[in-house]
């Protein structure tokens, strides 16, 4: 195994960024829906610390950026939640498919 | 002294008039309305007066010469250098005089309309139109600019519209109006084309200029205008023949007078205006206004003006010998009266003293035919408002019953008929020594209608005035209407029995000199002489009730129906518009616009209906799917930016 | 082959195959607690870089707050033990290969790709560093944003507020007891 570097960890961005997308498309249920959002925000941070560990360390501008979107990320699982609760109030059911009215 | 603001406040004022009274007349002014425009129109007259006053006597002349003078000028758009849309007032014997004539017969008909119109439901809106009628008029008499007048000459038709309009809930009059609009529209069209080819050889709008690029030959503009040719005439003479179309459209010259007649669906008073001082003379002021430009550079244009203004003049004149309408035949009479306009200043020239006589005649013409015509106009509508009727045969012996009509109305009559000493006779002359000295059929001509003015005019004053008995309707009369419609009369009599003894000449010629009229007496012997000779035919004819007018109009049956039915010209324009433009050309139109154009749009339509309806299930409302397509373009678009194009 | 190489792996193993497990599972809180791990594993990583702070806000975050906020929202709408429903195979098959393809291809991209590394010297992301530039109003400083960000907070706090708030204004005064 050799010396884990830059390259590991974009991989482990890229794919944690990738298994976020699947989950987006294969989910029903719009909490699991919200939770491969979050994977997908994650794999961001990742990618920013990484930049800034090794290709600018001199900076910290990738770390604000996390915690920026840390802070988002927040606000909009927040919002999310809000959302997923109001509509389970008017449709009874949470499933991605049943919420299309917004078409033709 | 000179102040732009004075003369400007003569438009201004009746234009306050109109918006106060149109946007709050029915709520807040239904009753004082008819004041409040009369004491707006007083303060416009007085200021008329005074700016009369001090350009005829005080500060008017220079060198013994009338200045065409520029107190206000205001550019508003500019196209080019020297070539723009001014808004100004130009002050020169014709506009000073066309002042004083438009504000006082519009004052005296809103004094009329306090009465005549008291009760109308849209009392206010009238005054509105009337005083936006003023406006325009006054405003084109002022107008410093081509098109300025050209402005306010539409507004002058806009506000006839809705004045015959008025009373829009009568079929006839709403068709009436339209056809004055249609008629007169189309002719301002020749006249916008006119001003557009002017302009664009003189380079300039304003009228100053223009007439003095146009008049000099060694100039530019004169050159290339008259080098310059379309079928063989000059395209100065085209651009002004087509500026005397539109001068004849509002001024009801033959062939486009159909409108005039029909426009007296509109209220009395309104034709008292419209046909009296302001709307018809316009065609013969924009005439004038151009004269110099008609005499000295296109002799060809003002001969045209002489020749329709002749035919027009005795056409009209045989028409209203048959009418029976009283208010037709006083609209067939100015018809007349302005045909008399326009062929004095047809047939006179450029040149020192005599030979301008027909300007200073044309425009003396139209001073007092002003206040003839007015008052005739005013006092047919005491007596229709007496009879409740416009035809003839319901009236005669009014005169034990309206004495004061009576009289004003006579002497309409015989200063109209041109017997001395009354205004009429005045002008007349002038016109007709205008007319001897330069063209001779035009002269047998108005010698012609002179006669049959005088035998129609009667006609009228006897039928109504004489003739059969009167019989009271049995219930108790109202009388002859009160103050408010006596005291024009009155004063507009007085006008027009002394309107001619102003030594008109003095003060009103082409070139700003002095004129000395003179007067000859064994000329106006055969006038006066054709005169009378009328006025007692009719009186044969008219004065008593007897058979002979019918044993006439039978012998002469071919000529009299002819002329009973106008000549059947509006059957010709009906024939004209309905067989051969809607059929030939307005049928193919609508069947071009209805399948190929309306199917272009319907094929649009359909198109993108058919297609909408096969890809809307694109967007199926699910948010997955969404995010497909997002991811796939994206991807996409990075393959086609990394590994294609580069 | 060091002590920290195999951490990395570990904790590089732990965040993926957890991610996985969180978004294939059909047991819905079973995601959560997967999810819970794979955010755990990615703080580890944080530490391994030694990023001490970005690690703690993330935990204190992730999985202190959303984590708990989704199982909470899982409990308000889900009964529990239901099996999630599944998912068309075509469309699984479909968002396997595209998420594959996708994967491909950045990877592709980025290994053909050569950083240049900055020579400067390194910054140490201690907190105090982070927070004298993150509240500086200098050239570097990033206050601006963090007004900004407390703004949105606020906005969203709102508009939660707003949106999940009873549609029956009646019922206010029985949700706040205390008042």
């Amino acid at each position: 195994m050799i010396e884990p570097g830059l390259y590991h960890l974009l991989f482990i961005s890229t794919a944690l960024f990738f298994i976020g997308v699947f989950g987006f498309f294969t989910r029903r249920n719009l909490v699991t829906m919200l939770m491969s959002i979050e994977l997908i925000l994650n794999s961001v941070n990742v990618n920013f610390i990484a930049f800034n560990k090794y290709v600018w360390p001199g900076k910290l501008d990738g770390v604000f950026f996390t915690i920026f979107i840390i802070a988002i990320a927040a606000a909009e699982a927040a919002v999310a939640i809000a959302i997923i609760i109001n509509l389970y109030r008017s449709h009874q059911s949470i499933d991605v498919e049943d919420a299309e009215e917004l078409k033709y | 002294m000179l102040n732009a603001t004075y003369i400007a406040l003569i438009p201004l004022l009746p234009l306050a008039g109109f918006v106060m009274l149109g946007l709050f007349g029915r709520k807040y002014f239904r009753n004082t309305s008819g004041v409040i425009a009369t004491v707006l129109l007083l303060a416009s007259t007085l200021l008329a007066l005074y700016t009369a006053y001090g350009y005829f006597f005080e500060y008017g002349k220079a060198g013994g010469v009338y200045q065409k003078l520029v107190p206000l000028k205001y550019t508003w758009l500019e196209f080019s250098k020297g070539v723009s849309i001014d808004m100004g007032i130009i002050l020169d014997p014709i506009s000073a005089m066309m002042l004083v004539v438009v504000t006082f017969v519009s004052l005296m008909v809103h004094i009329y309309s306090l009465a005549y119109m008291k009760g109308e439901e849209r009392f206010p809106t009238y005054y509105a139109f009337l005083g936006l009628f003023t406006f325009s008029m006054l405003g084109l008499v002022l107008s410093s600019n081509i098109f300025q007048i050209y402005i306010f000459w539409e507004l002058v038709g806009v506000s006839s519209f809705l004045l015959i309009g008025y009373y829009y809930d009568k079929p006839s009059a709403v068709a009436a109006c339209k056809k004055a609009f249609i008629v007169t529209r189309f002719a301002d069209v020749g006249f916008l084309i006119g001003i557009l080819v002017l302009s664009y050889y003189s380079n300039t709008l304003d009228f100053n200029t223009l007439i003095a690029n146009l008049t000099s030959p060694e100039s530019n503009a004169y050159k290339s205008a008259a080098a310059a040719s379309f079928l063989g005439v000059s395209a100065l003479t085209w651009g002004l023949v087509l500026v005397f179309i539109g001068g004849a459209g509002k001024s009801a010259m033959f062939p486009l007078h159909i409108w005039l007649p029909d426009a007296m669906e509109g209220p009395t008073p309104v034709s008292a205006l419209i046909h009296a001082a302001t709307m018809v003379v316009a065609g013969v002021f924009l005439v004038a206004r151009l004269f110099p430009v008609f005499a000295i550079s296109s002799p060809n244009a003002l001969n045209l003006v002489a020749y329709v203004g002749a035919a027009s003049a005795l056409f009209a004149a045989v028409i209203a010998c048959t009418q029976t309408d009283i208010k037709r035949v006083l609209a067939y009479s100015t018809m007349s009266q302005i045909g008399y306009m326009m062929f004095a200043l047809g047939v006179a020239h450029w040149g020192a003293g005599e030979k301008m006589l027909g300007y200073t005649a044309s425009m003396f013409h139209l001073f007092t035919h002003a206040m003839f015509k007015a008052l005739l106009f005013l006092g047919a509508g005491a007596v229709i408002h007496f009879v409740h009727s416009n035809e003839m045969k319901d009236m005669g012996g009014l005169r034990k019953f309206m004495p004061i009509t009576h009289i004003s109305f006579l002497v309409a009559c015989l200063a109209i008929a041109g017997v001395p000493p009354f205004a009429g006779f005045f002008s007349k002359e002038e016109i007709l020594l205008a007319a001897y000295h330069s063209n001779t059929t035009v002269y047998w001509i108005a010698l012609i209608t002179s006669g049959l003015t005088a035998f129609y005019m009667f006609r009228l004053y006897f039928s109504i005035f004489w003739n059969k008995e009167h019989h009271p309707h049995g219930e108790a009369h109202h009388g002859e209407g009160g103050f408010a419609m006596m005291m024009p009369l009155v004063l507009l009599a007085v006008g027009a029995a002394g309107a001619g003894f102003i030594p008109f000449g003095h003060y009103v010629t082409a070139d700003g000199t002095r004129l000395e009229s003179e007067f000859h007496l064994q000329f106006s012997i055969l006038p006066v002489a054709l005169g009378l000779a009328g006025i007692v035919l009719a009186m044969w004819l008219y004065k008593k009730q007897n058979e002979r007018p019918d044993k006439i109009a039978t012998s002469l049956s071919g000529l009299y129906k002819a002329a009973y039915r106008k000549f059947y010209i509006d059957e010709i324009y009906l024939f004209i518009t309905q067989k051969i433009i809607f059929n030939l050309v307005g049928r193919p139109a609508a069947w071009f616009d209805k399948n190929v154009v309306d199917g272009l749009v319907n094929l649009t339509g359909n198109t993108t209906q058919l297609v909408s309806e096969k890809i809307k299930g694109i967007q199926s409302g699910k948010v997955q799917q969404y995010a497909i397509y997002f991811l796939v373009s994206i991807v996409g678009l990075a393959l086609l930016f990394i590994y294609i194009w580069k | 082959m060091s002590g920290s190489t195999i951490i990395f792996y570990l904790l590089a193993a732990l965040t993926l195959v957890n991610a996985l497990l969180a978004v294939t599972t059909r047991l819905i809180f079973r995601a959560a607690i997967y999810l819970l791990f794979s955010l755990i594993g990615v703080a580890g990583i944080y530490f391994w870089l030694q990023y001490e702070f970005i690690a703690a806000v993330q935990i204190v975050v992730y999985v202190g707050g959303i984590v708990v906020l989704i199982i909470f929202s899982i409990f308000l709408t889900q009964q529990a033990g239901e099996k999630l429903p599944e998912q068309k195979l075509g469309r699984k098959l479909f968002s396997a290969l595209a998420a594959f393809c996708g994967l491909a291809l950045v990877m592709l991209q980025l290994l053909k790709h050569r950083f240049t590394v900055s020579a400067a010297a390194p910054l140490e992301p201690t907190v105090a560093n982070i927070g004298t530039q993150m509240l500086g109003v200098d050239e570097y400083g990033y206050s601006l944003p963090f007004e900004v960000v407390s703004m949105l907070l606020l906005a969203a706090l709102v508009g939660c507020i707003v949106i999940a708030a009873s549609p029956n204004p009646s019922k206010e005064g029985e949700q706040n007891p205390n008042q």
